[in-house]
């Protein structure tokens, strides 16, 4: 019996071919930009992971030099003297590599190459041992030292002993010293027996951290929303196949099948259908995921500095994610058509009810939890706090968003009836509102789509907007130079001083205010800062009260995490109580910054003598200057030059986007498959209700233009209910999300020109989706149509 | 006895109060009788064949169909029945449209077990089913959709053929020339036939006739 039945069942896709390839592409699709985006996700925190403990980045506090530069070796011995356990580390770069140099004996627990045949004594010898992995060692240029593949060493860092390292930098000194967690007792301050060095206290949910996750879970998000929308498709070709099923259901079950042997069928046929479409899911998410790893790997180098593998692992984990994702998408969409069909009676009071045809008192329902939906995220978004908050806004404002569509849609085409003046208008707009509920969920996996887009696409308008005017504030000065020490940047600046139009020197040191760790930073009174820089909020002549000593400048950052607002008094020392002045933009900055004039600075921190240079000069100079600066004995590499550095700036942001640009893309695209499909399964439903208007005299061809139609103003409803939905997305990703995970908020740019050009997309993929079905429904011969008064009985 | 109905009962909800259909109905059929069921439009006699069939339960009385007390049956059990011992036939034909003539013939036989390959395709020869067992049910009349119901029914071999208005959709030659095939292969296997008609002509010509009349028989 179970074979028979089965048989009957699977039969019914042989002729639903186009319903099975939907419902399989759907889920496929879903999972793989589901899958894609977490295998993304899993090698970059496991590429995380390998560096944190390669070299307890962010997990142990540092000891470093407080005007950066070396460590002298008498401070390290008299720390160890003192009873201080800290380990000294050397790092530098080889080429391509990141060579770092630890002290195995005393380093910190959890430090280390970590390969089985890492063995200490070799480490210890001074032969030198490299461990790293294949691709960072092959990267090496060529040394005497016998190189061991690590795989759990970071990617692109070169691990060795510190006598090898500074042997190999071709250096003496220590970078920093790590602090073992545990401490004796009664050991003597930092500040008596090093005055120089400073104590970078270990950053629980290290900046990198923090960063990289908000990173990750704007990903994930986009993951979810793309999940939503192929579930969304999922569920409509679910709920079609099953609708379509019913008669042949009841007439199994009055043959004498049992509905639980049906329905169990049923379940393993659709579980079948998951696992194959999960399988070619976690197929494309590889592919996918292979494609954008080096993008992404690029964007976290160049933007937080983590380094991330561009290569993609094979991960078990993931792959059974995908298939467990496919198959819960599927019991989601699946779940209602089911539980229909468990409970349906035996003996139905006839007719085929109209496909998913939404009764009064579920319209009610929905509505409610639309409103509902809506509700809670304005809530949160008024009072939530933090990122999770932040993500439940937009979650519950999409899906109460989506909810409210068909009845918005619904609302509309009924007063458009009511304006109707004649036959076929009139005609025309009772069968759209119709047709809505047979197309409302992919009129749904629209607006999602199109409110991403247009969420997406304000914030990386907004985002670059705001950084490039942000790069023109900062990068002002022409060219940008670094002296190699306290000695050189005075000749140098003794040197420039008449040739320039003007030198202004860099240096910041780091602080604490209002006890949280922030850099101060100084500014020469100059017009270069007048002339270019922007503030939220200032004072009149900021920069001239702050020349004459009579406050600071913050970024927003300090303000936001500090709560300064204008006025307030920052502290800078026992006799430096200075109010806020103006407080700026400091984009990417994960740090708080405070800004004093220059003889402030040199007041606060003697010891520090400026050794970077931002210079002023006719942009016709800069090759003349740099050789002249060449010829003074500064490194070439040493001089930058301003648009140089602004194209790599900028290209660190465009790469970051491009992997949401990518997603992005594809989630409109799937859309638009969602439209195509829904328009195809259902054009073998339309038949019945189209045969009689064809019958009443309407030509096929009018008839298909007239579908075209109709297609395209539900598109152009939906982008119309789509737009402030998407801008909402963008305020929240910008002013809620953005502050959270990173401590500043964007200024909101719009794009109509943008939404112009989206929303026409938007139409012409409907279009395009309709242009099938409506050719079809053209070609249809008159005897189809006929059939159709010839099969009601 | 085959099938015995005592003081069935059944009523349908209505507006306010309950509306009775059957309003205690008792009947006989022995194997190898024929019995008609007419009466008016909305009289109860589907209701009364659901009954029987096991599609659905009445809210009193008791109905033993072949040694079996069908109205002591739960849902399985009702399966079960209707899977081996009730044949039916529908006034729609209720085909599989995705499977074959032939594997929609050989369906309901395949499920009770007693599929037997040459005994199917011989019934469908004489049923003029013999050069549309590869065609799909979209693509036959009327009068051949019927066959193909009557064939899949009667391939089964059950006990008890329950046929309602098994040729109300059709003309009356192709109704006459199914309805013949009908009673001669029920005739030749033995079983029992309970068959609902609006023609009179029609229920001539089998055994017995019960009129239903305000939920009674009349
Ligand atoms: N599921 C149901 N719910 C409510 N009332 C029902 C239901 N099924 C049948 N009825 C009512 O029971 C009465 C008998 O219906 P039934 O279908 O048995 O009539 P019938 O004799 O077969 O009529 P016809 O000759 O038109 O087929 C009718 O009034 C019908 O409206
Ligand atoms: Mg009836």
């Amino acid at each position: 019996m179970t074979r028979t039945v089965l048989w009957a069942l699977l039969s019914h896709w042989r002729r639903a071919l186009l319903q099975l390839f939907t419902l399989i592409a759907g889920l496929a699709l879903a999972t793989g930009l589901w899958s894609g985006v977490q295998a993304i996700n899993a090698e970059a925190r496991a590429s995380y992971d390998v560096a944190a403990a390669t070299l307890g980045e962010g997990r142990y506090a540092r000891i470093e030099a407080a005007s950066g530069g070396e460590i002298a070796l008498a401070d390290y011995v008299a720390l160890r003297r003192a009873g201080w356990q800290v380990s000294p580390v050397v790092q530098g770069r080889l080429g391509e590599v990141r060579l770092v140099g630890i002290e195995p004996l005393t380093a910190p627990g959890g430090i280390g190459p970590g390969a089985e045949d890492a063995d200490i004594a070799a480490f210890l010898s001074g032969v030198g041992q490299l461990f790293g992995r294949a691709e960072a060692l092959d990267a090496l240029p060529a040394l005497d030292a016998e190189r061991v593949v690590a795989p759990d060493v970071a990617p692109g860092t070169v691990l060795t002993d510190i006598s090898v390292a500074q042997r190999l930098l071709e250096r003496d000194g220590v970078d920093a010293l790590l602090v073992a967690p545990e401490q004796p007792l009664g050991r003597a301050d930092l500040a008596e027996i090093a005055p120089d060095l400073a104590l970078r206290l270990a950053q629980d949910g290290s900046e990198i951290g923090r960063l990289t996750d908000s990173f990750h879970l704007n990903l994930t998000a986009f993951g979810l929303l793309c999940f939503a929308v192929g579930i969304f498709i999922v569920h409509g070709a679910v709920g079609l196949a099953f609708e379509q099923r019913r008669p042949v259901l009841r007439t199994m079950r009055a043959l004498g099948v049992p509905l639980g042997r049906l329905v169990a069928l049923m379940v393993a046929e659709l579980t079948g259908i998951a696992l194959v479409a999960g399988t070619i899911g976690v197929g494309l998410g590889w592919l996918l995921a292979a494609s954008l790893l080096p993008d992404v790997a690029a964007t976290l180098r160049g933007l937080y500095g983590a380094e991330v593998a561009g290569g993609l692992t094979f991960r078990p984990v993931w792959w059974l994610s995908g298939l467990g994702i496919a198959v819960l998408g599927t019991a989601l969409a699946a779940g209602a058509a089911l539980w229909r069909i468990a409970t349906m009676p035996l003996l139905a009071a006839g007719g085929r009810r109209a496909w998913a045809m939404a009764d009064a008192r579920s319209a009610r329902w929905q509505g409610a939890l639309a409103l509902g939906l809506i509700g809670v995220a304005s809530a949160l978004a008024l009072w939530g706090d933090g990122l999770v908050a932040g993500f439940g806004t937009l979650g519950a404002g999409l899906v109460g968003a989506a909810l409210a569509l068909p009845l918005l849609l619904g609302a509309v085409l009924a007063a458009a009836a009511r304006l109707a003046r004649g036959a076929l208008a009139q005609w025309f707009w009772a069968d759209t509102r119709q047709q809505l509920p047979g197309l409302s969920l992919a009129l749904m996996a629209l607006l999602l789509a199109m409110a991403a887009n247009i969420g997406v696409s304000t914030m990386v308008g907004s985002f670059r907007q705001t950084f490039t005017g942000f790069l023109d504030q900062r990068l002002a000065p022409e060219l940008y130079i670094e002296t190699a020490d306290d000695a050189q940047a005075r000749t140098v600046e003794a040197f420039l001083a008449p040739r320039v139009r003007s030198v202004l020197p860099l240096a910041s040191v780091e602080i604490e205010v209002a006890g949280l760790p922030a850099e101060l930073n100084l500014a020469r009174p100059d017009p270069t800062y007048p002339e270019n820089w922007r503030f939220l909020q200032s004072v009149e002549t900021p920069w001239v009260r702050l020349a004459a000593r009579e406050g600071v400048l913050i970024n927003e950052q300090l303000s936001r995490r500090a709560g300064l607002g204008l006025g307030d008094a920052v502290s800078l020392g026992p006799r430096a109580e200075l109010p806020v002045l103006g407080i700026y933009g400091d984009y990417g900055n994960p740090v708080g910054q405070v800004i004093v004039t220059e003889a402030l600075f040199a007041e606060l921190h003697p010891e520090i003598v400026p050794r970077r240079f931002g210079l002023r000069l006719d942009p016709d100079e800069v090759p003349r200057i740099r050789a002249a600066l060449i010829a003074e004995g500064v490194a070439e590499a040493a001089i930058t030059d301003q648009a140089a550095l602004k194209r790599f700036s900028l290209q660190v942001f465009e790469r970051t986007f491009a992997v949401t640009a990518a997603l992005n893309v594809l989630t409109l695209a799937v859309a638009g498959f969602a439209i195509l499909m829904s328009l195809l399964t259902l054009a073998a439903l339309r038949l019945p209700q189209l045969a009689p208007v064809w019958a009443l005299g309407l030509t096929r061809r009018r008839l298909a233009a007239l579908e075209m139609l109709r297609a395209v103003l539900l598109a152009a409803l939906t982008t119309l209910v789509a737009l402030p939905v998407g801008l909402a997305l963008a305020w929240v990703l910008l002013s809620v999300v953005n502050v959270a995970a990173f401590g500043w908020r964007l200024p909101m740019a719009l794009f109509p020109a943008a939404y112009a050009q989206l929303g026409l997309f938007a139409l012409l993929a409907a279009a395009l989706a309709a242009l099938w079905p409506a050719i079809r429904l053209a070609r249809t011969p008159p005897a189809a149509l006929l059939g159709v008064f010839a099969s009601e009985r | 006895m085959l099938l015995k109905l005592r003081d069935i009962r059944k009523s349908f909800p209505g507006a306010d109060a309950p509306v009775p259909v059957l309003r205690g109905i008792d009947l006989d059929l022995d194997e190898g009788e024929s019995m008609a069921l007419t009466g008016e439009s909305g009289s109860g006699k589907s209701t009364l064949l659901h009954l029987v069939g096991g599609l659905d339960r009445p809210d009193a009385g008791r109905l033993d169909l072949d040694g079996v007390e069908v109205t002591a049956l739960d849902d399985s059990g009702r399966a079960a029945l209707r899977r081996g011992t009730v044949g039916m036939v529908f006034q729609q034909f209720n085909l599989i449209p995705s499977l074959n003539v032939g594997d929609n013939i050989a369906f309901q036989a395949r499920l009770a077990g007693r599929h037997d390959a040459a005994a199917t395709a011989a019934l469908a020869e004489r049923l003029g089913l013999g050069p549309h067992l590869a065609k799909y049910p979209e693509q036959l009349s009327g009068g051949q959709q019927q066959r193909t119901a009557i064939a899949r029914t009667l391939a089964a071999r059950p006990r008890l053929v329950l046929a309602d208005e098994p040729t109300g959709n059709l003309d009356e030659a192709t109704a006459e020339a199914v309805l013949d095939t009908m009673l001669e292969l029920v005739a030749e296997t033995g079983a029992a036939l309970l068959m609902v008609t609006h023609s009179t002509h029609h229920a001539a010509r089998m055994g017995r006739r019960l009129h239903l009349r305000a939920g009674r028989i009349a």
